[in-house]
C-alpha cells in the first residue's frame, strides 16, 4: 500500500505543510504589506503616534479574539463576548458612582461569570451548538442590560481615571494598555502550550471521543473554558470603555465579528484542535490596519462587514484545503 | 448464452494521496453467472465496488457495460446502467417509511412486495419507518428493492452477514435463481461455504491488484487462499509456534472479575476472570457483543446488569475516567477513535496525564518528556513525523495508542483488534509487547478478528457468541478450526450441521 | 391510528398548548378579541416565514444562520425600491425580491457544497455579508411600501353571511397559509421533498439511493432563501419601512423549529409544527405584555424560553443518539 511514499513531495504540498506548521510567517508578511500600502496611499501616516494608536485599538480586539481562539480550539465559538464586554463596562461605569472603583469592577464581572457559566453548561452538558447557545445568552444579556439601564437611569455614569489612563494613556509613547495586555497574552499562550488545561482544550477540539477515552471529562473543560472566555471579555469591556469613554448599550458589539475574523486569520481552525494565540494577535493587528485602510478608502461600514464575512469564509475554506489531502 | 461479458472492468486504478487502493484491478462478469469477488482485508474489494457503483471515480481504467464504455459517475448512473448494489449497511433512509423509500428510488411496489414475500418476510407493512425495522430485515428489504427493478448485474456485499440462518438461506436461494435466469450477480463474501455452493467463478484481489480468476470447483479453496495471501502463509506459521511456546506461567489472583454482565440486548450474561500476568483472548464473529463488552469494561457505556470487580472490589464506571483510575485502559480498534490526529506524538501520549482536574495546572515538561520518551523507545515508534500524528503510518499510530497507556502505567489493558490493517512487522512487535506486559505482571484482554493471532499471544481464550461466553479454551487447544467452530456457537467436539454454515471443517479458513 | 398519533402527537400537543394559552389570554384580558388576534397574526408573519426558512434547511440536515440577515436585506431592498415609486411599481418589486432571496439562498447552498466548509460556518459568513449588504442598501431604517401591499395584511377576509367567523380570519393569516401551502404542499409530495428529507436523515443512504445530494442541498437553501425573502417582505409590509439590522429572527427560528418537533439533526418533522410553535411563542409574549410586565423583562423571559427550548432540543437529540 505504500509504493509511492518514496516519491519527492511536490512543491504545492510542501507549501501547504509549511503554512500549516508556521502560519505566523505569511501573516507577518501580510501585515507588513498592509502597512506599506497604507504608507503609499497616505505618505507619512505611519509614524510613532499612528503606531501607538493602532496598538491601542488592536488590544481590545486581540483579547476578544483570544476568547474566540480558545473556544474555537475546542470546535466552539463565543458570540456573547460583545454583550459581556458591554455589560461589564456599562455596569462598572454606573456602579462606580456609588462604590469604590475596585468594588465596582468586581460587581461588573459578576454577570460575565454568570453568562460564561450558562454558556459552559449549555454547551458542555446539554450539548447545544456553541453558536446558538452564546447567541441566546447574548440576547438575554442585552435584555437584562436594558432593564438595568432603566433602574440606574438617574444615577449617571462615569469612568474611573485609572481605566481612562489604562485605555488611552501613553508612557514614553508606549500605550499603557500593554500593561494589561502583555500579562494576559503571556498567560493565554502559556495556558495553551504548557498547562494540562491547554492540552485538554486542544484534545477536546481535535477529537472529543479520544479525549473521553483518555479520561477527560468534556463538560469540565468546556464549562471552565467558557467562564474564562467570559471573564476575559468582561476585562476587555473595562479596558475598552477606558478607550472609548462613552458607555452605551452597544459598546463592544462591533468587535464581535472582527474578533472571529482575527482568530480565523490567525490560523486557528474553526473546527478545533489547530491554532494558537500568537497568530491571533497578528490577526488582530492585521484587521486593525485593514480597518484604517478601509476608512482611508472611505469604505462604508456595510462593505467592511461584507469584507470581513468573505475573509472568514475564504480563510476557512483555505485552511480546510491545507488540513485535507496529506 | 453469449460469451460477451455483461460487465468488464480492466486496469482500474485508484489512489488516495500516497496510498494506492487499487493498482490494477480487473473484473469481468458473464451473463448468468454468480461471480465471487474475494480478497483479504484491505485488498481493495470495497474500493472496486465503490467505483463500479459510481460512489467514487477511478483514476484510470475502462469499464464496459454490455460492451459499451460507460461513465458511471453516480449511483443513479449505475442504476440506469443496470448495476445495482446492496451494501453492508442498509441504504434505506432511516426517517422515511418503506413506501417513500421505494418512491425515492423509483422502485415499483408490487414486484418489491413479491420479492419481500419470496425472501421470507410475509408480514411487512410498507408504511413502517425504516428506523423501526430490525437490521436483518432491512438488509433483506434492500435486496428486494434491488431485485424489484430487475437489474442486469446485482452486487452483493457480505449479504448474509448479520442475517439469521433462515433468512440467509432464502437469500442464497434467490441469488442462485438470479444467475439461472440469465442475470449476473457479483457476490462478495468471506464464507467459502457460500461461495462454493453459489458461485461459478471468482476474481481474487491482493494489494489492489487482480491476481487471478478461477472457476469454482471442488478443492479450489486452497488455491484461492494462496492467491489472497501471496507468499505470507509459511512465514506466519513458523512465528506462531515460537510465540505459543513462549506462554509463561502466571499469577493466579484475579485482577478483573466480570460476573453476569449484560448490556442491552447485545451482551447477555458474560462472566470471566482476568488474572495478573495473563493475556486473555476474546474470539467472536462480528457483532456478537464483544464491542459492548469492551466498552462496558472501559467505562464508555453503562452495563444494564451484572458486576465488575477490580482486585476483588466491586466497581461501577460512569465515565472512562473511572475505569482509568482503576487502572483499566482501553485501546480501541479504530485508531481514529483514540488519537488527536492534528496533535503531536508527545501530546497524544501524555494526554491522560492532564485529564484529572488536579493536573490542569502547569506541566512539568522535563518529567513528561522522560516518560514519553521511554514509552516511545519501548515501542520503537518512528518519530520522524512526530509533529502531527496523522502524518505517521498506521502501524506507528497504533503504537502511539498503546504507548499512551504504557506511559500512564495502566495495570490492565483492553486491546480491541489492535493489529487490524497494519503491517506485518508492527503486528509482530505488538504481539511481543503484549507478551512482555504480561510477563511484568500486567493483564491484557485481547480481542482479535484474526484467529491465527490467538496462539501467538494469548494464555487463554474466551469465545463469545450471541452475547454469551460459549467456551473458554486453554491456548493449547485453541487451534483455528476449534476456535472457528466455537465462534459459530458450536459446542466443542460436536460436528452436526447448522444450515448454511454446515461443514466448517472442510472450509479452508479453518485449516490454513 | 397509533401511527398517526405517534407522528402527529407532538403537533397536536402544540395545538392544545396554543388553545390553552389562548384561553389564558382571554382570562387575563376578557376583551381580547378578533382585532387583537389580527395584530398577533401580523406580528407572527415575519417570524413564521423565518421559521419556514429555517425548517426546510434543518430538515435537510443543515442550519441557516443567515435567515435574519437575509430578511433584513430583502426588506431594505423592497423598502428602498418602493420608496417614492408608483403603486404599480411594487408589482415588479415583489417578484424581484423573492427571486433575490431564491438566488442568494442558492448561493449559500453552493458555497456549502463547493467549499465543503460546514454549513454553520458558511452561513455565519454569509450572515455578515448579507448584513453588510443591507447596510449598503439602506444605512438607517427607512424606505416605504406600496399602499396596496400594506392593505393585503391589514383587516380580515370578508365571507358573506358569516361576519362572526370572518372577523377571526385576518388577511395576514390567509396570506401566510396560502404562501406556505403553495410551496410546501407540492414540495412535500414531490420526489424533491423526499430527497430533502433523505439527505437530512442519512446523507450516505441518500447518495446510495441515487439522490443528487449536492443539488438537493442547494435547492433546500434556495427555498430557505425564498421563504426568508417572504419574511423580509412581510416585515416591510407590516412596518412600512425596511430596517438594515435584523431582529432576533435567527434564534427565534431555531427555537420554533426545535419546539415544533423538527430534530436539529435533520430528516424529521414538518412545517406545521414549527408554525404552530411560533404562534405559541408570540402568544406567550402577548400574555406577558397583557400582564403589564416591562417589555424589556418580556424580552429576557422570551430569550430565556428560547434558550431553554434549544437546550431541551439538544438534550433530546443527544439522548436519542445515545440509544
Amino acid at each position: 500500500m505504500s509504493t509511492t511514499a518514496i516519491q519527492p513531495v511536490p512543491f504545492g504540498r510542501r507549501l501547504k505543510r509549511f503554512m500549516a506548521d508556521r502560519p505566523l510567517i505569511p501573516l507577518i508578511i501580510l501585515l507588513v504589506i498592509l502597512v506599506l500600502v497604507l504608507q503609499i496611499l497616505r505618505p507619512g501616516i505611519v509614524n510613532e503616534r499612528w503606531l501607538a494608536n493602532t496598538v491601542k485599538f488592536a488590544i481590545p480586539l486581540a483579547i476578544l479574539a483570544g476568547c474566540q481562539t480558545m473556544t474555537m480550539l475546542t470546535g466552539g465559538i463565543d458570540l456573547s463576548v460583545g454583550t459581556v464586554a458591554t455589560m461589564s463596562a456599562f455596569i462598572m461605569a454606573t456602579q462606580v458612582v456609588h462604590h469604590d472603583p475596585a468594588v465596582a469592577i468586581l460587581i461588573a464581572l459578576v454577570p460575565a461569570v454568570l453568562i460564561g457559566l450558562v454558556n459552559g453548561i449549555g454547551v458542555g452538558v446539554f450539548r447545544v451548538h456553541p453558536l446558538i447557545m452564546t447567541l441566546g445568552t447574548s440576547l438575554i444579556g442585552t435584555g437584562c442590560l436594558q432593564v438595568y439601564q432603566r433602574t440606574v437611569i438617574a444615577s449617571g455614569a462615569k469612568i474611573p481615571p485609572f481605566l481612562a489612563w489604562l485605555g488611552t494613556g501613553l508612557t514614553y509613547g508606549v500605550p499603557n494598555a500593554l500593561l494589561l495586555f502583555i500579562p494576559v497574552a503571556v498567560l493565554i499562550v502559556f495556558t495553551l502550550r504548557r498547562t494540562g488545561f491547554g492540552r485538554l482544550i486542544y484534545a477536546v477540539g481535535d477529537n472529543e471521543g479520544a479525549a473521553r477515552l483518555s479520561g477527560v471529562r468534556y463538560w469540565q473543560v468546556i464549562t471552565a473554558l467558557y467562564v474564562i472566555s467570559s471573564v476575559l471579555a468582561g476585562i476587555t469591556g473595562l479596558l475598552y470603555i477606558g478607550l472609548i469613554k462613552a458607555p452605551s448599550l452597544s459598546l463592544a458589539e462591533p468587535l464581535v465579528l472582527p474578533s472571529v475574523a482575527a482568530a480565523v486569520i490567525g490560523g486557528t481552525s474553526i473546527f478545533g484542535g489547530r491554532g494558537g494565540y500568537t497568530g491571533t494577535i497578528v490577526g488582530a493587528l492585521i484587521l486593525t490596519v485593514l480597518t484604517t485602510l478601509l476608512t482611508i478608502l472611505q469604505m462604508p461600514e456595510g462593505a467592511r462587514r461584507m469584507l470581513f464575512g468573505l475573509i472568514v469564509l475564504f480563510v476557512t475554506a483555505a485552511y480546510l484545503r491545507i488540513i485535507e489531502d496529506r | 448464452m453469449t460469451t460477451n461479458p455483461l460487465l468488464d472492468a480492466t486496469g482500474v486504478v485508484k489512489t488516495y494521496g500516497a496510498v494506492v487502493a487499487l493498482r490494477n484491478a480487473s473484473l469481468s462478469v458473464l451473463p448468468g453467472e454468480v461471480h465471487a469477488l474475494m480478497g483479504a482485508n484491505g485488498a481493495g474489494k470495497s474500493t472496486l465496488v465503490k467505483i463500479l457503483t459510481g460512489a467514487i471515480r477511478a483514476d484510470a481504467g475502462h469499464i464496459l457495460i454490455r460492451g459499451e464504455a460507460r461513465e458511471v459517475r453516480s449511483p443513479a448512473d449505475a442504476r440506469r446502467a443496470g448495476l445495482l448494489p446492496v451494501y453492508q449497511e442498509p441504504s434505506l433512509i432511516p426517517d422515511l417509511d418503506v413506501a417513500s423509500n421505494l418512491r425515492l428510488t423509483g422502485t415499483p411496489v408490487e414486484p418489491f412486495r413479491a420479492w419481500v414475500r419470496e425472501l421470507g418476510i410475509p408480514d411487512l407493512d410498507i408504511r413502517d419507518i425504516a428506523r423501526d425495522i430490525p437490521l436483518a430485515v432491512l438488509r433483506v428489504l434492500d435486496l428486494a428493492r434491488a431485485l424489484a427493478v430487475e437489474p442486469d448485474v446485482l452486487l452483493l456485499d457480505e449479504m448474509t452477514a448479520a442475517l439469521p440462518a433462515n433468512l440467509a438461506e432464502k437469500v442464497l436461494e434467490v441469488v442462485r435463481r438470479q444467475g439461472d435466469s440469465g442475470r449476473s450477480v457479483i457476490f462478495i463474501s468471506h464464507r467459502f461455504v457460500e461461495i462454493s455452493a453459489l458461485c461459478d467463478r471468482a476474481t481474487v484481489l491482493r494489494d489492489g491488484e487482480t491476481v487471478g480468476v478461477v472457476d469454482i470447483e471442488p478443492g479450489v479453496e486452497e488455491r484461492i487462499v494462496e492467491m489472497m495471501l501471496g507468499a505470507r502463509i509459511e512465514k506466519t506459521q513458523v512465528a506462531a509456534r515460537q510465540a505459543s511456546q513462549a506462554a509463561s506461567p502466571r499469577d493466579s489472583r484475579a485482577r478483573l472479575g466480570v460476573a453476569n454482565l449484560r448490556v442491552g440486548t447485545k451482551l447477555n450474561d458474560v462472566s470471566f476472570d482476568l488474572a495478573n500476568g495473563e493475556v486473555a483472548g476474546v474470539v467472536a464473529l462480528e457483532g456478537q457483543g464483544q464491542d459492548e463488552l469492551f466498552a462496558a469494561l472501559a467505562g464508555s457505556i453503562r452495563p444494564s446488569g451484572g458486576t465488575i470487580e477490580v482486585d476483588g472490589k466491586p466497581v461501577k464506571f460512569a465515565h472512562p475516567a473511572d475505569a482509568i483510575r482503576a487502572g483499566i485502559a482501553y485501546v480501541p480498534g479504530d485508531r481514529t477513535e483514540a488519537l488527536t490526529m492534528q496533535r503531536s506524538v508527545r501530546e497524544n501520549i501524555a494526554l491522560p496525564f492532564s485529564a484529572a482536574l488536579r493536573n490542569w495546572g502547569p506541566i512539568n515538561m522535563a518529567q513528561e518528556r522522560s516518560r514519553v520518551v521511554s514509552a516511545i523507545e519501548r515501542l520503537q515508534i518512528d518519530t520522524r513525523a512526530q509533529r502531527e500524528v496523522q502524518r505517521l503510518s498506521g502501524g506507528n499510530q497504533q503504537k502511539v495508542t498503546i504507548a499512551r497507556w504504557i506511559a500512564a502505567e495502566a495495570q490492565t489493558i483492553l486491546c480491541f483488534d489492535p493489529t487490524r490493517g497494519i503491517d506485518v512487522r508492527t503486528k509482530q512487535e505488538i504481539y511481543k509487547l503484549l507478551r512482555e506486559l504480561a510477563d511484568q505482571g500486567k493483564s491484557v484482554l485481547f480481542y482479535t478478528s484474526e484467529l491465527e493471532e490467538v496462539q501467538r499471544v494469548c494464555d487463554r481464550v474466551i469465545v463469545i457468541f450471541g452475547g454469551r461466553v460459549v467456551d473458554v479454551f486453554p491456548v493449547e487447544l485453541a487451534d483455528e478450526p476449534a476456535l472457528m467452530r466455537a465462534a459459530y456457537g458450536l459446542p466443542r467436539g460436536a460436528k452436526e450441521d447448522v444450515g448454511i454454515l454446515a461443514d466448517i471443517h472442510s472450509s479452508p479458513v479453518a485449516k490454513p | 391510528m397509533t401511527r398517526l398519533v405517534r407522528r402527529q402527537g407532538w403537533v397536536a400537543g402544540l395545538l392544545v398548548l396554543f388553545v390553552v394559552l389562548f384561553v389564558i389570554t382571554k382570562l387575563i384580558q376578557p376583551g381580547y378579541g378578533s382585532g387583537d388576534f389580527g395584530s398577533l397574526v401580523r406580528a407572527v408573519l415575519p417570524y413564521a416565514f423565518a421559521v419556514a426558512a429555517q425548517t426546510i434547511v434543518v430538515i435537510a440536515g443543515g442550519i441557516d444562520l443567515s435567515v435574519g440577515a437575509m430578511m433584513a436585506l430583502t426588506s431594505v431592498t423592497a423598502a428602498s425600491m418602493m420608496d417614492g415609486a408608483s403603486e404599480e411599481y411594487a408589482v415588479f418589486v415583489v417578484p424581484f425580491v423573492l427571486a433575490m432571496g431564491l438566488v442568494l439562498g442558492a448561493v449559500n447552498g453552493m458555497l456549502i457544497v463547493v467549499t465543503r466548509v460546514p454549513d454553520i460556518v458558511v452561513t455565519l459568513a454569509t450572515l455578515f455579508v448579507l448584513q453588510g449588504a443591507a447596510l449598503l442598501v439602506l444605512g438607517a431604517p427607512g424606505g416605504a411600501v406600496a399602499e396596496w401591499l400594506r392593505a393585503t395584511i391589514v383587516g380580515t377576509v370578508a365571507i358573506p353571511g358569516l361576519p362572526e367567523i370572518s372577523a377571526w380570519i385576518p388577511k395576514a393569516l390567509v396570506l401566510l397559509v396560502v404562501f406556505l401551502c403553495i410551496i410546501w404542499i407540492p414540495l412535500k409530495r414531490s420526489k424533491l421533498g423526499l430527497s430533502i428529507y433523505a439527505i437530512g436523515s442519512s446523507e450516505l443512504a441518500a447518495f446510495r439511493s441515487g439522490v443528487p445530494v449536492a443539488r438537493t442541498r442547494i435547492i433546500a437553501y434556495a427555498l430557505s432563501g425564498l421563504f426568508a425573502a417572504m419574511g423580509g417582505l412581510a416585515l416591510t409590509m407590516s412596518t412600512g419601512i425596511g430596517a438594515p439590522i435584523p431582529g432576533p429572527y435567527l434564534l427565534a427560528s431555531v427555537a420554533a423549529v426545535v419546539l415544533g418537533g423538527v430534530a436539529l439533526g435533520g430528516g424529521k418533522g414538518g412545517l406545521l409544527g414549527p408554525i404552530v410553535a411560533v404562534f405559541v411563542l408570540r402568544l406567550v409574549r402577548t400574555d406577558l405584555t397583557l400582564l403589564a410586565i416591562d417589555p424589556n423583562v418580556t424580552a429576557i423571559i422570551e430569550g430565556a424560553i428560547m434558550v431553554a427550548v434549544v437546550m431541551f432540543g439538544a438534550f433530546i437529540t443527544m439522548r436519542s443518539r445515545q440509544s
